[in-house]
């Protein structure tokens, strides 16, 4: 499996780490500390263990630790490798490791 | 037909042209009081302990394939219960016990063999850990060995014991642990089944899960609504998508895991050894191949394939550990889809929908789990309720907080 690197052009899957599937927005910081709290909660749990874990076109981050350091939102076929689209999410600031998604 | 030496030599009198099929091919009902979705090895054991100890034979178990085709006949074959926390081991060892006892049980050789199973360490820091994960093992009653690296070489010649950065000091044995012939165990598991007057039903994909409010009534299939208030799914690897049939997301994630078989050569490895500095694992078939896996490939995936370079990484581990595999060639290398769960611990519990059950997450384990997992799954079909066993493998740990993470990587299913 070979990802092509807006920034290196493509390279072997292995210089790089699967963060998993992109998407799900972080519940607001705040929420944790709404008076509701039992929806925050649940939230957070959705947001940190629950996965579609799609059959077909995922969109998954990937981090390009043996190159750029830079997150990428890839989109894969989970049933065949086939990789489409790719763009970086941010490149890293001067003396910045990678940018977080 | 019961198999015996009687059974066996009439058999071999008459030119063993008389064996019967060792299950009916019936077609399903309309309705059944239980459904068992997936017929692997959880998903027929489920069906057989319904049957045997629950006395419940108004089942149906639907498999999409072939009885066999599936992860149970894709895996390592390896047992053992050399697990750490309170919520493991005595479930892992219960399954080891009804392991030792299966044949017997279900009447068909299933090649149980307690070769053992060594787990080497490397470092101070490792023995004591190893120390530890013995000692736990003991405490709750199971065999735990821990051997010096003479006693090891005594029994494994072959290692690289003077690795100039992975020297092996010595292992964790536990004696009991060993392999199982994995097609035995499904052909095995839905012969007695259906001996019990259980329906296994091949070619039969469950394409849809009918709920009714907020209860199942049955389930839609390849041939058809099969009706049924009871419906457990076993069918890890796609466990997220019959799910999602019901409106459900799982704490889950489907990856692959290669395994991988040598050419034939005589007798070299006694047991199942896995290396402490690396992750391998490897053990010898009946048949002399050489049978070894390591980590999953690391991202999302359904296909039954992996990649190059985790074919790299587990023979490099396997040549680490003992370079003489360097000489054989590879047979075979093969993948199996795993439901990587967020803790790398299992799931049997009921869900949000009534009288619908999952048995779910089994990460790259679950061959081992297959007796116990089948036990405690038709315990929660048959009375609602959770087998103490299983009482910690809750769907909702996550959110309770009371998560089993025996390597304590969090809720990253690639790192399990």
């Amino acid at each position: 499996m070979r990802i092509p690197c807006p920034i290196c052009g493509p390279r072997g899957h292995e210089e790089f780490v699967c963060h998993g599937e992109a998407g799900g927005a972080r519940p607001a910081a705040d929420s944790a500390v709404a008076p509701d709290a039992v929806d925050a909660m649940r939230a957070f749990h959705d947001y940190v263990y629950l996965r579609a874990n799609p059959l077909g076109t995922q969109r998954e981050l990937w981090y390009h630790a043996a190159g750029c350091e830079c997150w990428l939102l890839v989109e894969r076929d989970t049933r065949n490798h086939a990789i489409g689209a790719v763009r970086a999410l941010r490149p890293p600031a001067d003396g910045e490791a990678g940018g977080a998604p | 037909m019961r198999y015996s030496i009687f059974s066996l030599l009439a058999q071999a009198a008459t030119g063993h042209r008389g064996w019967p099929p060792m299950w009916r091919n019936p077609e399903p009902r309309r309705a059944y009081e239980a459904i068992v979705v997936g017929g692997g090895g959880h998903g027929l054991a489920t069906a057989y302990y319904l049957a045997r100890k629950h006395g419940l034979t108004d089942v149906a178990v639907l498999e999409k394939g072939w009885i066999g085709g599936g992860n149970v006949g894709r895996n390592t074959t390896i047992i053992r219960s050399n697990y750490l926390l309170p919520g493991n081991i005595p479930f892992y060892e219960h399954s080891l016990k009804l392991w030792e006892g299966l044949e017997r049980d279900i009447n068909y050789n299933a090649m149980v063999s307690q070769r053992g199973v060594l787990n080497l360490f490397h470092s101070d820091a490792q023995r004591d850990a190893f120390v530890r994960r013995g000692n736990a093992m003991r405490v709750h009653g199971v065999d735990a060995v821990l051997l010096d690296a003479r006693e090891l070489r005594r029994l494994a010649p072959f290692l690289e014991m003077d690795d100039a950065r992975f020297p092996i000091r010595g292992a964790l044995l536990q004696p009991r642990g060993g392999t199982v012939r994995h097609d035995a165990v499904a052909w095995g598991y839905a012969r007695a089944a259906d001996r019990l007057g259980v329906d296994v039903i091949q070619n039969c994909e469950v394409t849809g899960i009918r709920v009714e409010r907020g209860a199942v009534t049955g389930v839609e299939s390849s041939r058809g609504f099969i009706a049924a208030r009871r419906v457990g799914l076993a069918c890890a690897g796609h466990s997220s998508r019959v799910a999602a049939m019901a409106g459900l997301r799982l704490p889950i994630e489907s990856h692959v895991l290669q395994a991988f078989v040598s050419e034939a050569i005589k007798p070299l490895i006694p047991g199942v050894i896995t290396y402490g500095a690396g992750h391998f694992y490897v053990s010898q078939s009946d048949k002399g191949g050489l049978v070894f896996g390591g980590d999953i490939d690391g991202y999302n995936s359904y296909a039954q394939r992996g990649n190059l370079a985790t074919v790299e990484d587990v023979v490099e581990g396997g040549l680490a550990m003992m370079p003489s595999l360097g000489r054989l060639r590879l047979l075979r290398s093969w993948g199996g889809v795993m439901d990587m769960s967020m803790d790398g611990s299992p799931i049997i519990d009921r869900t949000e929908v009534e009288g619908l059950y999952l048995n779910a997450g089994w990460c790259y384990g679950g061959f081992k789990a297959t007796p116990a997992s089948g036990w405690c799954f038709a315990h929660l079909l048959a009375t609602g309720g959770s087998h103490p066993l299983a009482a910690a493998y809750r769907l909702d740990r996550f959110l309770s907080g009371e998560l089993i993470d025996e390597k304590g990587q969090g809720p990253h299913p690639n790192r399990h």
